[in-house]
């Protein structure tokens, strides 16, 4: 299905209109995207920020930059908007919003005003968290720990939960519309199984956000009327119990770890199959490795609590559940290997995150198993070998995911395409510099520092200097994307349809896309990932593409 | 070009028919399906809340008994009879609606906007007798029983529970005055109602959750006495 | 290795090396399989690289279920074995051994309280000798904060409004950190010190020049006796006043470690968290057949006092005496001696324990 964007220039950028009004009250999930990816990336770097002063701060051990008080608010300020406002939102209300609906042949989500209502929460829940950045900041940790949060922090807790609440239905508002929009609106022909992978991994990511996401939000309700009205509900001065808030807090928050990591192993999954132009291994099990993990995700959040107080008992229980969570999630590392197998595999940019994406989720995964273990959590909980861990997840795990998507839609979301050779080395720098970021807190961690400190005992210090240079490598690695993906909204070649040669709705609709997705409303006849009638046109092909056929 | 895709998406010209869908009936689907999913989330936003109160409840019982017989039955219980009662007059606007009835329709409305204020109302008036006798914590809560600390952490679940029901019904309101217009104007027939009906889901659960929260904050151990 | 650039910790307790053990286990297999993945995407990515434009992959149908399974159930019995040993591992963790000698260890915003068996007390620093067994009880003050001994591989949360525990038996010699790993407020990274191993000759050298206090037990005898306890918690006519009249509170001997049948009908185990509930909130769990009259002593002792009273009632507990006394929950038998009181000396003047805080420091 060929689609005829030369002849027919308007597309969702020029079809309505440039104007501001046009843009803040548009109802077009695709422009509803793109006004998500400005804003978290204003929050990216927000959040960056943070972390750099944390990173600075601990380049030597006594606490010498800043004073205890002012370090505790920078890491708590960094996970909270990392987590809250990048990393949650990150790929589903991005490049799920702009590709679910494309991607299932559908002409928008279900509830496009819900879309740009839920755009408009996630901006005021930012601006109220900015306000309280801004008026002092919060020292609570992004854990929100009872009864210091609900009773000794002195700063800005309650302003800051009411920003994340809000910011939680924004996110339900997303998650709903997907469920809806996947349930009901599908092309004809598009049965379950020819769904393409990304749209199964935010299936699931959506059951999550929405089952999970109203029980943190009462819980943080009940830690602001706690801390403002003195109600006795967590603080055991006042008759409450500070583990059931760690309790209520875990349902949702390790469940969350898969909101941010669910969509990225769509993204791979997609990457995977287009650069190696064959159908995933294992299809079936892909999909229901998503749905899995969504499900036994729920289980699963004693493990953060194995020395908190919990029975010995129930700490077997969250044990053994979270070894069955791993399995779904190594399932799917095996099947993308073997993906490659006998693949026409491309170096192309995106794929080099992929594969970057598949090491450092494989070790970020390994470790999560391994903290699982009740014997060896006992000592590496609240080291930063958990900090290590999580980040391989988060950072080697969902941001590369997310960049590696970014990439590969840009010429989709823009119509042109950014330079082969920096992009290239960005994804090179991001996969360095993390490691050495991230790697050297692994040791750090089972040496023993804990994490969430502003001064440490000197022997760290080779270590902590080393992640701080990782840092600054992944820093540049982050700030090259940005640069040149701006430069080349205007002077980025031009390309057609389909760049990479890839299967899929979105690549059969002009590049941009029309406003309303399709010119004629797709049919689907097979499944996805059939690369057995690829035909590349040779003036769509990437710049990359061209010059790779050259090489060869 | 934009305007060949919008003669398309509106071929089937109703004009209640959103740009996104291809048919009224897939409207209707999407809607009601949407306001289910919305309704797990509202389950699981009181669900918190009722894991927190039967944790609590089950820890110190004698406790919450204590602090239950202090609410007062007879107001609980009209307010139950009131909120069943309003669930009907609902039921009864999305059938005038389905029907085409307008001014039935209209009719039915108004007449679950005035049972939910009145149950709002009782509510009002159960609030201030808490706060007459100090049974508000956080504002100066004095109790007289052996029980004090338990019986304050069911005051406090009392009004987060029946506070956040209180919220939720004053939405509905809001949301069934939002329909009376356009009932009036006769914009609701058998091809198009999914408004008002998805508007009844919504408030069928608010009424739901009375039901539970009645029973677990009038009732506790009332056989015991 | 040098000195000042560690990369693995010192291992100078019991635990360690089991913790280590399992550690190095799944080390190998995580090593193993990224080492796996990472050498098959290399080869992968080299091998099946894009050769002309245009090329697509191998479009054949492999038969993929017998690889699913066994990359299946290959990790999943991995997982399950290191699982049961992570949990045969932590079952030692959590269990003291009976011969401990308990230490209590009181956290606050932000230092370490800690008190020696023998009365002595110090802070942030604590000092034992090596090849003993010690079990630190511990609660705190205000927030939730984390005992934790890297070299140990030993931690433990402490929470506030209840006791938890934690044990280990020290192999070596030697000084080595103490770290708060909860994070408590401002100065969290601050709340440590060091745990300091010593020979049992030193340690008891170390203990001289100190000063020694009462023991936990001890002190809590007298509050017992100062805050008129007793008075209602006794045995039947053996408090000279009012001898012949009824109790009118259940006597606290060979109670510890006890079913104790309650008002409601539910029956809780008396251990650390019931006695400390029932001096903070004694309405909250009456025993069945006595009538709720205690007062709270909620605000009116400190935390260590509170220590010290549960210390008590636990001694009074002692092991053997409570199986041949009556059912804990109905009134007390006249014919049950008094026993246990002997440390009780009401005494105007004894100071509370919290009164000054305690200044060992000595090394």
């Amino acid at each position: 299905m060929s689609t005829t964007s030369h002849a027919a220039p308007a597309n969702y950028l020029t079809g309505g209109g440039w104007d501001l009004k046009s843009w803040l009250l548009t109802r077009d999930h695709k422009r509803i995207g793109i006004l998500y990816i400005l804003s978290i990336t204003v929050f990216f770097f927000i959040g960056a920020l943070f972390a750099l002063l944390v990173r600075l701060e601990l380049l030597t051990p006594a606490g010498d930059m800043v004073q205890p008080d002012s370090y505790n608010r920078f890491f708590t300020m960094h996970g909270i908007v990392m987590i809250f406002f990048f990393l949650i939102p990150s790929i589903p209300a991005t490049l799920g919003n702009f590709l679910v609906p494309i991607m299932i042949g559908a002409k928008d989500l279900a509830f496009p005003r819900i879309n740009l209502a839920s755009w408009y929460l996630y901006n005021i829940a930012g601006v109220i968290t900015l306000w309280a950045i801004l008026a002092g900041g919060v020292d609570t940790g992004w854990t929100f720990y009872t009864p210091f949060s609900t009773s000794y922090s002195e700063s800005y807790v309650a302003l800051v939960l009411v920003g994340i609440f809000i910011n939680g239905f924004s996110s339900i508002f997303t998650g709903l519309n997907f469920i809806v929009t996947i349930h009901r609106m599908r092309a004809p022909g598009l049965t379950w199984f020819r769904l393409p992978l990304f749209i199964w991994s935010h299936y699931a990511t959506s059951l999550i956000i929405v089952l999970g996401t109203p029980v943190v939000a009462i819980t943080l309700l009940l830690v602001v009327v706690e801390r403002v009205f003195r109600l006795g509900i967590f603080d055991p001065a006042l008759g409450g119990d500070p583990v059931l808030y760690q309790h209520l807090f875990w349902f949702y928050s390790h469940p969350a770890v898969y909101i941010m990591i669910l969509p990225a192993m769509g993204v791979i999954s997609e990457l995977v199959a287009a650069f190696s132009r064959k159908r995933i291994f294992g299809y079936h099990f892909v999909a229901f490795a998503s749905i899995a993990i969504a499900v036994l995700g729920f289980l699963v959040w004693g493990h953060h609590m194995f020395v908190a107080g919990q029975s010995v008992y129930a700490g077997m229980v969250f044990s053994v559940l979270s070894m069955l969570v791993a399995i779904p999630s190594a399932i799917k590392v095996f099947n993308w290997t073997a993906t490659l197998y006998g693949g026409s595999i491309s170096r192309e940019t995106p794929m080099l995150y992929a594969l970057g994406f598949l090491g450092l989720f494989t070790i970020g995964g390994l470790t999560g198993v391994m903290i699982a273990t009740m014997g060896i959590d006992v000592h590496l909980h609240d080291t930063y070998f958990i900090v290590a861990h999580f980040h391989y997840i988060m950072v080697g795990g969902a941001i590369m995911g997310y960049l590696g998507g970014l990439h590969y839609w840009w010429p989709k979301i823009t119509g042109r395409m950014y330079p082969a050779f920096w992009s290239r080395v960005s994804a090179i720098l991001v996969f360095v510099g993390f490691n050495l970021t991230f790697f050297p807190q692994f040791i750090l961690g089972y040496l023993g520092m804990p994490r969430r400190y502003w001064a440490y005992p000197p022997e760290f210090q080779v270590l902590n200097v080393l992640s701080t240079a990782g840092a600054t490598i992944l820093g540049i690695g982050y700030l090259l994307p940005f640069t040149y993906l701006f430069w080349s909204l205007k002077y980025g070649q031009r390309v057609g349809d389909n760049p990479w040669g890839a299967t899929g709705l979105e690549w059969q609709t002009s590049s941009p896309p029309p406003t309303e997705n399709f010119l004629t409303p797709p049919v689907v006849t097979t499944e996805p990932y059939d690369y057995r009638d690829l035909h590349v046109p040779p003036e769509s092909r990437s710049p990359l593409s061209r010059e790779e056929e050259e090489y060869a | 070009m934009p305007d060949a895709a919008h003669a398309h998406g509106h071929a089937h010209g109703h004009p209640a028919l959103q740009h996104q869908f291809d048919t009224l009936e897939q409207q209707k689907e999407s809607s009601t399906f949407g306001m289910w999913v919305f309704l797990v989330t509202e389950i699981m936003f009181f669900g918190g809340l009722f894991t927190i109160y039967m944790i609590y409840r089950m820890a110190s019982y004698e406790g919450f008994a204590e602090a239950s017989h202090e609410l007062d039955i007879v107001l609980g219980s009209i307010n139950t009879a009131v909120l069943i009662g309003s669930s009907l007059t609902m039921a009864m606007a999305v059938w005038a609606a389905q029907t085409g009835r307008a001014r039935t329709t209209a009719n039915f409305l108004v007449a679950t906007i005035v049972l939910g204020s009145v149950f709002l109302g009782i509510k009002v008036v159960e609030y201030a007798e808490k706060f007459h006798h100090d049974h508000v914590p956080g504002w100066g809560f004095a109790w007289e029983g052996p029980h004090a600390d338990a019986a304050e952490l069911f005051y406090s679940l009392y009004f987060a529970m029946t506070g956040l029901h209180a919220v939720h019904m004053i939405i509905g309101i809001g949301v069934l005055a939002a329909l009376i217009r356009p009932a009036l104007r006769g914009r609701y027939d058998a091809s198009y109602y999914n408004p008002v009906e998805i508007t009844g889901l919504y408030w069928h659960f608010v009424d739901i959750v009375w039901i539970f929260l009645f029973p677990l904050l009038y009732l506790i151990g009332r056989h015991v006495t | 290795m040098w000195p000042d650039f560690p990369l693995f910790p010192d291992a100078a307790s019991s635990l360690a090396r089991d913790i280590d053990l399992l550690f190095f286990a799944w080390l190998a297999v995580s090593l193993f399989f990224t080492v796996l993945i990472a050498v098959v995407i290399v080869v992968f990515f080299i091998h099946f690289r894009r050769r002309y434009q245009g090329q697509i992959g191998d479009t054949r149908e492999p038969r993929t279920l017998p690889l699913e399974v066994t990359w299946s159930v290959i990790p999943l019995i991995i997982a399950l074995t290191l699982f049961t040993w992570g949990a045969i591992v932590f079952f030692d963790i959590r269990t003291p051994p009976a011969d401990a000698v308990e230490y209590w260890v009181t956290g606050k915003q932000w230092m370490w309280k800690v008190q020696h068996p023998s009365g002595v007390r110090e802070i942030n620093t604590l000092h034992v000798p090596v090849g003993q067994t010690v079990k630190l009880t511990m609660t705190s003050e205000d927030v939730i904060h984390d005992f934790y001994i890297p070299a140990f591989r030993v931690k433990q949360d402490v929470l506030p409004g209840r006791y938890t525990s934690l044990w280990f038996q020290p192999t070596r010699v030697g000084t080595y950190h103490l770290f708060c790993a909860e994070y408590c407020g401002a100065e969290h990274s601050l709340m440590g010190g060091s745990i300091v191993v010593l020979t049992p000759e030193d340690y008891e050298r170390w203990l001289a020049t100190g000063t020694a206090g009462p023991s936990m037990q001890a002190s809590g005898a007298e509050l017992f006796g100062q805050l008129a306890c007793d008075t209602c918690h006794r045995v039947e006519g053996a408090w000279a006043p009012d001898a012949g009249m009824p109790a009118r509170a259940p006597a606290l001997e060979g109670l510890f470690g006890q079913q104790v049948a309650l008002a409601s009908g539910r029956t809780v185990v008396a251990d650390e968290n019931y006695i400390r509930e029932s001096i903070l909130n004694p309405q909250a769990k009456i025993v069945a057949g006595w009538q709720p009259i205690m007062p709270t002593f909620k605000g009116q002792i400190t935390e260590e006092q509170l220590n010290a009273l549960v210390a008590y009632v636990r001694e009074m507990g002692g092991s053997g005496a409570a199986a041949a006394g009556p059912e804990v929950g109905e009134p007390p038998r006249a014919e049950q001696s008094r026993r246990g009181e002997s440390g009780v000396a009401v005494d105007g003047e004894a100071a509370a324990p919290e009164a000054t805080e305690p200044e060992v420091t000595n090394r």
